[in-house]
This record gives structure tokens, C-alpha cells and sequence, in this order.
């Protein structure tokens, strides 16, 4: 009888009230006020007319009519999704191949691949974008290194400040956030699936395109989602390598912030940039739907 | 099946290939800074001028540089100290706590993956000031404990899972309370992953460029001096010795991290492996990468 009693209450019923409370403090801090409360600030701010305080005064909806009319706008945020979605598209489709070498091919050399497929992304974001600068400026690394080998006479500038090389550079600065997904969606594909496959006659390209790949697809769609949202929003990259052709929605929302000082204006761009994020994810989510039958 | 195993052999060969000009594509670019800083030239070009380690005297005795660096070393210690406790907590309880609000907070700590920094810097920006004290140090730290919360979270939530849920249960069922099981047995089993976390949220908030621009008052990190030193083109032989010096420091950091969080999941991994395949462990998601 007693045995029976200790056993139904193990082990999470014994808990204490107080133990809950203080393991549960630190999280519940941080993830309800600094962020769903300050993301509530932003969503409130955008409904508010600037008049200079910090919490604007009245209700309006000027800023996101606003938003919805000015091309303006719309160019820069037709831009920013351009852009975020060739990097993406750039980032996946080259991550690929890799994430596919670590999972089948790697074997012993995986532990250190994988290291050194991550190390960069612990390093500085500046640093990463500042070395693209120096690669791609006038009097730059790739200018100098074609001159020098004979291949143009005159330096171009055709290089820096091109909304292309801020693709390049954003892709390069986010490459190892698409491995990592794509690899481990691969690396629990089931071995015993690709035996089947073989041993059923199924040529290695028909096996890749009839079982890896869309086994594969949830990776894929979570490493072009991680990659997407931190580009779209990006605002460091365009302002190093850019140039004023390649303004991105993130440059308008810290100019806001900033110069313009229009916070409410700036935090109803934030809310249109939270929307659009929104609507990948929704697309994403239902694309994954769709792969979701995973064995 | 054996002609099967040989053309994987050779796409293994062109993969190969493949997989090294890639990294050569990831570290060219990164490797170009170490390189200039030590040319006896202004500008970032070939042919290379001749060695110098002119630009790294630069350095020494800079009080704007040494007060940023200063301010970037606080800043990181105490972010990562909160990140790391954060994620600790939020991830202990979010496998153990059988609660719907452990479980909503644990996703709601790794939300900031999906919002862009631009976002994540305006919000804390408005409630810093709300809140009264506005853009400085702490705001500064905020910022970045949201920032390296994703990743302290999933490095936890691995290394918690990891440990065979048999030792817990032997540690409650023995009389032990959740306090002491948690600090004497759950604490202790995965103080590597700890120590990773915590150095990985240093190199995140060390680094950390996008918020920090935000939040920061008069005191800038030391990515925004090198951001305010960009402008000056006569300053850049500086700021590629400074980038080289801080490169090197986040590559031994991170290194150590993931020697030190491999060292703990094997440890668990040997008396357990079969519960480690199941794909409840490997729920595929934006930062399952720490699950190697």
C-alpha cells in the first residue's frame, strides 16, 4: 500500500511551491517583461501620434496608413524582402551540398567539420561584414588582387555599394545558421530508408530525390526561416557595404529611433517587419505541414 | 548495393571537394583582417607592403579603446551570468516542471531567434526608458540577455536531456528534495554544459553590435568604438589589429566552449546511448545545431 502511494507520487507532484517559484522566477522575468511586455510597448507605440514624450499621445492609425501608402515604404520593404530572400535562397542552396557531406560522407572528420563549419558564427558580426568592406572597396583587396594579376587595368567600383554586395555578405555572415538545421534533419533521416531504397534498385539520384529531400524539407525550411529573419531586419550590412541603392526596412526603423526621431512612426515599421515575419513563418509552417509525415 | 556504396564514394569525393572551397569561402574574407594588419600600408591592398607591427602599437595605451574593452568585459561577464541562469532555470523546468507556463516560457525564451536585432534593440529601448534609467550599461545587459538566451537555453535543455532521467528519480525517490536534486545532482552532472553555455554567451554578448547600438549611453562596447572608428579611413590598419586580437580571443573562447560541451554529453552518453536516437530528443527546430 505504501509502496503504491510513493510511487504515484513521484516524482513531480512532491515538488515545492517554493522551489517552482524561485526556478521559475529568472525565465518568467526575462521572457514576459523584456520580452513580450517591451514587444507590447512597440505594438502600443505604433497606435500612437508623435509628440515628442516617450509614449506619444493619443490613438491614430496615421503611422501604419502611412506605411501602406507611401512608395516609399513599399520600395524598401519590397527591397528588404528581395534581398533577405536571395540570401536565404544563397545560404540554403550552398549550405546544402555541406550539411549533405557532414550527415553521409563526414564519418570521422564530422566532429571537427561541424567545429569549424560554426566557429565563424562566434565571432564578430562587425568583423565579418568590415572584412567584406576591405574585400570589396575601390582601393580594396579584390580591386588590388585583379590589378595585380592582370585581369583589369583600372580599378571599378562596381563592387562596393551594390545591393549585390550586400547579398554576398550576408550570406557569408549567416552561412552557418543554414548547415546546422539542414544537417541534422539529414542525420536523422533513417539509415535503414536509404537501404531499403538501394536494395529495391532505386538509382542514388532517385533515392536522393525520393526520400533524402523531402526528408530533409524541415530542415531546410527552419534554416531559411533562421536566415531570413535576421536578414530582413538587417541594418549594420547595408550601411557598411551597401550604399544608398541597398536601404533596407532596418535602416528606416533605426533612423527613426534616431534622426528622425519619430519613434511611434519607427515602431509601426517594426510592427509591419514583425508582420511580414508572421506571414513567412505562417508559409513555412504550412510547407512543413505538408513535409510533416516524417517516419 | 556494393555499386551503391561506390558512387557514394565518389559524390563523396566531388562533396569533398566542395566542402573545403566552402570553407575557404567561410575564412578567406575573416582571414584578409590578421593578414592586412600586419602590412606596412594604410590601405587594404595587394601587392602587401612589408611587416609591421606598427598598427598593434596603436593599440597600447588608447584610453578610449581600453575603456571600451573595459566596458565590453562587464558587460559580457554579467549578461552571460544571466543568460546562463536563465537558461538553466528555464530549461531544468521546461523538462521537469510538468507545467503549461514552464513549457510557455521555455518558447518564449527562444523566441528572440525569429525577431530581427533591429526590433529586439527598439523594444528594450523604449522600456529602458519607460522604466526610468534608459540607454546604459544595464540596458546594455538586458539586451543581451535576451540575445544569448536562445542559445543558453538549447545548450541547457541538450545537456539536461542527455542525463539519463534515472538519476533523478533515484536522487527524489531516495528522499532527496527538489532543491537538493537539483543542486547536488542536476547542477553538478552538468557543470561542462554550464561552463559552455556561459562562455558562449560571453562571445554572443562580447560581439554583440546590433542591440548594443540601441541601449548604449555614453559608455560604448567595443564593437561600437570599432563601429565609430570605421568613418575614419586612417584608422583602419587600427581597427584590423584590434579585429585580429579579438578574433583571435573569440576563436580559443569558442573553442573551448565546444571542447567542454562535447567532454559533458560524452560523459552521459556512454551508459545511455540508445535513448539519445529517439526524436523526441532531436526535435528538429531553429537551434537544434548544439545537438551534435
Amino acid at each position: 500500500m505504501s509502496t503504491i502511494v510513493v510511487t504515484q507520487s513521484l516524482p513531480e507532484t512532491r515538488s515545492s511551491p517554493a522551489f517552482r517559484f524561485a526556478m521559475l522566477l529568472p525565465g518568467g522575468l526575462v521572457t514576459f517583461l523584456l520580452i513580450l511586455f517591451a514587444l507590447g510597448l512597440v505594438f502600443f507605440l505604433a497606435f500612437r501620434g508623435n509628440d515628442g514624450s516617450l509614449l506619444g499621445a493619443g490613438f491614430t492609425l496615421a503611422n501604419f496608413v502611412t506605411v501602406a501608402t507611401d512608395p516609399l515604404y513599399w520600395t524598401v520593404t519590397l527591397r528588404s524582402l528581395g534581398i533577405a530572400g536571395l540570401v536565404t535562397l544563397a545560404t540554403v542552396v550552398t549550405a546544402y551540398p555541406v550539411a549533405y557531406y557532414l550527415a553521409f560522407h563526414a564519418g570521422r572528420r564530422r566532429g571537427l567539420l561541424l567545429f569549424l563549419l560554426t566557429l565563424p558564427f562566434w565571432t564578430s558580426y562587425l568583423l565579418r561584414v568590415f572584412a567584406w568592406k576591405i574585400v570589396l572597396a575601390y582601393n580594396g583587396v579584390l580591386n588590388s588582387a585583379l590589378i595585380e594579376s592582370g585581369i583589369w587595368s583600372e580599378p571599378t567600383l562596381a563592387f562596393l555599394n551594390t545591393p549585390a554586395a550586400v547579398v554576398v555578405t550576408l550570406a557569408h555572415a549567416y552561412s552557418p545558421f543554414a548547415i546546422l538545421p539542414i544537417y541534422v534533419a539529414l542525420d536523422t533521416i533513417p539509415k535503414s530508408l536509404l537501404e531499403a531504397a538501394s536494395d529495391l534498385g532505386a538509382k542514388p539520384f532517385t533515392s536522393f530525390r525520393r526520400i533524402v529531400l523531402p526528408n530533409s524539407m524541415p530542415g531546410v525550411l527552419a534554416a531559411a526561416l533562421v536566415v531570413f529573419v535576421p536578414t530582413v531586419g538587417d541594418y549594420v550590412t547595408p550601411a557598411l557595404v551597401g550604399g544608398p541603392a541597398s536601404t533596407m526596412i532596418g535602416t528606416l526603423i533605426q533612423a527613426e529611433f534616431g534622426k528622425a526621431n519619430d519613434w511611434p512612426f519607427g515602431a509601426a515599421l517594426a510592427v509591419a517587419v514583425m508582420l511580414v515575419i508572421l506571414a513567412v513563418v505562417l508559409v513555412v509552417r504550412f510547407a512543413d505541414r505538408r513535409y510533416g509525415s516524417r517516419t | 548495393m556494393n555499386t551503391a556504396r561506390l558512387d557514394a564514394k565518389q559524390g563523396g569525393g566531388w562533396l569533398g571537394a566542395y566542402v573545403l572551397a566552402y570553407l575557404v569561402f567561410l575564412y578567406l574574407p575573416i582571414l584578409l583582417i590578421p593578414l592586412f594588419s600586419f602590412n606596412n600600408s594604410i590601405q587594404a591592398a595587394f601587392p602587401l607592403q612589408g611587416f609591421t607591427l606598427e598598427w598593434y602599437g596603436t593599440l597600447v595605451g588608447n584610453s578610449a579603446l581600453s575603456g571600451a574593452l573595459a566596458t565590453s568585459l562587464v558587460i559580457g561577464a554579467i549578461a552571460a551570468t544571466g543568460a546562463t541562469l536563465c537558461g538553466i532555470t528555464v530549461s531544468y523546468m521546461d523538462l521537469y516542471g510538468r507545467s503549461p507556463l514552464a513549457a510557455t516560457i521555455s518558447a518564449i525564451a527562444r523566441l528572440p531567434i525569429l525577431i530581427p536585432g533591429v526590433i529586439v534593440g527598439i523594444s528594450l529601448l523604449i522600456l529602458v526608458n519607460l522604466a526610468g534609467f534608459g540607454p546604459s550599461r544595464i540596458a546594455i545587459v538586458l539586451g543581451h540577455v535576451l540575445v544569448a538566451l536562445p542559445t543558453t537555453v538549447v545548450v541547457m535543455r541538450s545537456r539536461f536531456a542527455a542525463i539519463p532521467k534515472t538519476i533523478r528519480e533515484a536522487a527524489l525517490d531516495l528522499g532527496a528534495s527538489d532543491w537538493t536534486t537539483f543542486r547536488r545532482v542536476m547542477l553538478p552532472l552538468s557543470l561542462p554544459a554550464i561552463i559552455s553555455a556561459f562562455m558562449l554567451a560571453f562571445l554572443t554578448s562580447f560581439d554583440e553590435f546590433i542591440v548594443a547600438f540601441f541601449l548604449a549611453g555614453t559608455e560604448p562596447t567595443l564593437p561600437l568604438y570599432i563601429w565609430s572608428q570605421l568613418r575614419f579611413p586612417k584608422s583602419l590598419p587600427t581597427v584590423m589589429a584590434l579585429g585580429t586580437a579579438i578574433l583571435a580571443v573569440s576563436f580559443v573562447i569558442a573553442a573551448l566552449a565546444e571542447i567542454l560541451r562535447h567532454r559533458g554529453l560524452a560523459a552521459t552518453r556512454r551508459p545511455a546511448p540508445a535513448s539519445l536516437s529517439k526524436p523526441e530528443e532531436t526535435e528538429r527546430g531553429e537551434l537544434q545545431w548544439h545537438s551534435t
